[in-house]
């Protein structure tokens, strides 16, 4: 019976980490991308700061209330604005740094092709 | 001409790109939250500092009446600095300030009270800081002024005299 009921707790042990790995690996992810407002030039995931541990602890209630990532963001956002995404998604203020590595690749693409096309 | 196209459409390009980024030189490198929006309060759950009880935000705020919501905290040094001007803003306008401590020890909160004196109607307890983060809050101090059950004024930092002056101008 004891043998059993030591199986039994490993199995659930198991069973609980690899749920809260899981989580874990989601929480990270999130927080890697959410920043430190009152730091310099550091992540949630890096800070050890009150507005940092607090914002993990949020992170942490959203994952369990089940909210997917986007929401999670979403949520922040509407907090604190796009500042706190590392990520920002393309919006009016955004585009521009989105576009212009493919403007310049399309641009450098031209020019080399054209140079190219010359040669041969 | 044709040849000279590709130089002076390079040239140009480069001139856009380096105007761009010089005018991003001038902007400010320091974060600055947008302090003068109107937004709903947040609906949340919170623990009454005194009896421990849990109270709904809708509770705390009614929508006729203007509230200053402080957050604040025993080992904030900014927070003892602005009390004395809480205590006049209640003493003088009697305005309903609702306190809420934040990450605090409440023995310790408890002795900020006693010795600074108490100008909140209500104080409420934020031990891990997730409400605070509902507000949209940075840290401690910061208040917000309410009105209608919006947000009319956010406050970051320790209030001064010039803010006082302005909450009476918005309050009146």
């Amino acid at each position: 019976m004891k043998k059993l009921n030591i199986i039994i707790i490993i199995f659930l042990l198991f069973s609980l980490s690899n749920i809260s790995a899981e989580e874990l690996d989601k929480r990270n992810k999130i927080t890697k991308n959410l920043r430190c407002l009152i730091c310099q030039g550091q992540s949630v995931y890096d800070s050890d700061s009150e507005f940092a541990n607090s914002l993990k602890i949020v992170v942490d209630e959203k994952i369990k209330e089940g909210l997917s990532e986007k929401q999670i963001y979403d949520y922040f956002k509407e907090k604190y604005g796009d500042w706190i995404l590392y990520d920002p998604g393309i919006n009016k203020y955004t585009y521009f740094l989105w576009l212009l590595p493919l403007l310049i690749f399309l641009f450098g693409g031209t020019i080399i092709y054209k140079k190219l096309i010359k040669k041969l | 001409m044709k040849n000279k196209i590709l130089p002076i459409s390079l040239i140009l390009f480069f001139i856009i790109i380096f105007y761009i980024f010089y005018k991003g030189l001038e902007d400010s490198k320091i974060y600055t939250p947008n302090l003068n929006t109107t937004i709903k309060i947040p609906n949340f759950n919170i623990k009454d500092f005194y009896t421990n009880e849990t109270i709904e935000s809708s509770n705390i705020f009614k929508s006729d009446e203007v509230y200053l919501l402080n957050i604040w905290s025993s080992w904030c040094v900014p927070c003892r600095q602005e009390h004395p001007l809480l205590m006049k803003l209640n003493k003088e306008l009697g305005l309903n300030i609702v306190g809420m401590n934040y990450k605090d020890n409440k023995e310790n909160a408890r002795d900020f009270l006693n010795e600074l004196g108490n100008p909140y109607h209500k104080v409420f307890t934020d031990l891990d800081g997730t409400i605070a983060i509902e507000w949209g809050a940075y840290g401690v101090p910061e208040s917000y002024l309410i009105s209608d059950n919006n947000i009319i004024k956010k406050y970051v930092g320790p209030l001064n005299h010039e803010i006082i002056d302005e909450i009476k101008l918005l309050i009146k």
